[in-house]
């Protein structure tokens, strides 16, 4: 079976900066995975890159065993996406931003309205399905945004910074949420800087200046002092700010 | 294939909605065109003389002959309306929602083309009826005939909107788009003053207006109107809508992005 998500050899400049170098890594089918890095790591230019808003001609990236530069639109159709910033019509009412997006992935009628149904039912939002975006609190949006990403039953979820900006409870609600959707059987991508989101068992990928510093199992890259700590010292280590 | 229509659907429905909420928009659409044809048309209504050109075949009032510069004119401001808030929904974000779906780009591209298209067309038609409300009353057919030429038109215009669109990077930089696209595009065609009558005053301003293809674009509605078609517009109208077209393909292709920030 394909892995869900694999780069290769990833690198990309920007001028005479180098947002990305030679990233590689991957993530399991079934499995969450955290892309933990520190503000300016370059976490939000890999989900650039990966949703193929940017592109690169080094490296090498498969979405559910498609190369994103050969067959872009099997890559993009595998993924759903939650970008760090909103992107919700505030006047239209949850089921018709769901409808929007259903169609923007080729998705109408019948079939589009169970899935939607489906996704929203997944992230218990269904009787929110009539409310305008606008209504909804932080929270629920997110939970919103999250449904609408799992319509097209993508394999893979890219979440970039998911929980910017909601509160303790939200938070902590929406990554038990997601968690749940990786126990199902659904692989997670889960960009971060937050220790806390991440559980024992998740898989980690720490980026730092736009290098891999490590890929492990959380417990194991925790040791004894926690991953707060462990993460902090490598960071450090590598000339963080 | 029934996916690619299920995102134009969408894509246009979208549009007509949001065009719809903003009242504001519809009135101001329907407002700018009215001034000029009541005010402005009835005080140069005594100063400027017209001959009989084609397509008219008789004298006929100045509110009349800037009848279709006007309709053009709706065109223009609605392609200008939907390029900058592309650029709104770059910076909100949701724009990033079109660009990753599967679809083909330049088909996204086209859907967002067709939406405001529709919606300029709209305007046209709630204009040219009011219009005949103060007794500009066109041939009959002529307003069926316009149809076609109101989309072509459209499409041209709106596709250099989007062209723009992808090269303005933040939304305050827009203003000077505007007075350097939207006004020197209008004055200088046949909107509101006949070629001949520009070739009286200059040659120079003559030769540039008959470039512009705003002018064709006017030409062709104003031809259509009057149930007849202007070739040599048509021909000027699709190739500025395929070369527009094809910059603004160049201007979203995602080789030329530059990263954002964490």
């Amino acid at each position: 079976m394909a892995e869900a998500l694999r780069l290769e050899n990833v690198s990309l400049s920007y001028g005479a900066r180098q947002a990305l170098d030679d990233v590689s890594f991957s993530v399991a089918p079934g499995r969450f995975c955290a892309l933990l890095g520190p503000n300016g790591a370059g976490k939000s230019t890999l989900f650039g890159l990966m949703t193929r808003l940017l592109v690169t001609r080094t490296g090498r990236i498969e979405i559910a065993g498609h190369d994103i530069a050969r067959a872009p639109r099997q890559a993009l159709a595998r993924i759903g996406v939650v970008f760090q910033q909103p992107t919700l019509d505030l006047d239209l009412t949850v089921a018709r931003n769901m409808r929007y997006f259903a169609a923007l992935h080729g998705l109408s009628g019948r079939e589009a309205a169970i899935r939607i149904d489906a996704a929203l039912d997944r992230l218990a939002m269904r009787e929110r399905a009539g409310e305008k975006a606008r209504a909804l609190n932080g929270g629920h949006r997110r939970r919103m945004e999250i449904a609408r990403a799992l319509v097209h039953e993508p394999d893979l979820l890219l979440l970039d910074e998911p929980t910017v900006g909601l509160d303790a409870m939200s938070r902590k609600a929406i990554t038990a949420h997601v968690h749940d959707l990786a126990e199902d059987g659904l692989s997670v991508l889960w960009a971060t800087h937050l220790v806390d989101e991440i559980a024992p068992g998740d898989d980690v990928v720490v980026l730092h200046r736009g290098r891999v510093l490590r890929q492990a199992q959380a417990s194991d890259i925790a040791g004894p002092a926690g991953l707060a700590e462990a993460f902090l010292a490598m960071t450090a280590e590598g000339g963080g700010a | 294939m029934s996916g690619w229509f299920s995102a134009l659907r969408a894509i246009v429905g979208r549009e007509a909605l949001r065009f719809l909420h903003q009242r504001g928009r519809f009135l101001s659409a329907l407002v700018r065109p009215l001034v000029w044809l009541v005010v402005f048309a009835a005080g140069f209504r005594a100063a400027l003389g017209l001959s009989i050109i084609p397509p008219y075949q008789t004298y006929i009032t100045y509110e009349v002959y800037i009848v279709p510069g006007l309709c053009g004119m709706i065109q223009l401001f609605n392609g200008m309306q939907s390029s900058l808030s592309l650029v709104y929904d770059r910076e909100m974000g949701s724009m990033r929602l079109l660009m990753t779906s599967p679809l083909p780009r330049w088909w996204l591209l086209f859907c967002k083309l067709t939406a405001g298209v529709a919606v300029s067309i709209l305007q046209v038609y709630a204009f040219l009826a009011i219009a005949a409300g103060f007794g500009i009353v066109l041939p009959p057919l002529g307003y069926l005939w316009a149809f076609p030429a109101l989309v072509l038109s459209g499409l041209m215009l709106g596709a250099l909107g989007l062209f723009i669109s992808s090269t303005v990077r933040q939304l305050e930089n827009f203003a000077g788009v505007m007075n350097f696209v939207i006004f020197p595009m209008f004055f200088l065609s046949t909107a509101l003053y006949p070629l001949w009558k520009m070739a009286e005053s200059s040659r120079l301003l003559r030769d540039i207006c008959a470039l512009n293809p705003f002018t064709h674009a006017v030409e062709l509605i104003r031809f259509a109107l009057y149930e007849s078609l202007n070739g040599w517009a048509l021909l000027w109208v699709a190739s500025g809508f395929l070369v527009f077209f094809l910059l603004a393909l160049w201007g979203y292709d995602p080789a030329r992005s530059r990263p954002g920030r964490d």
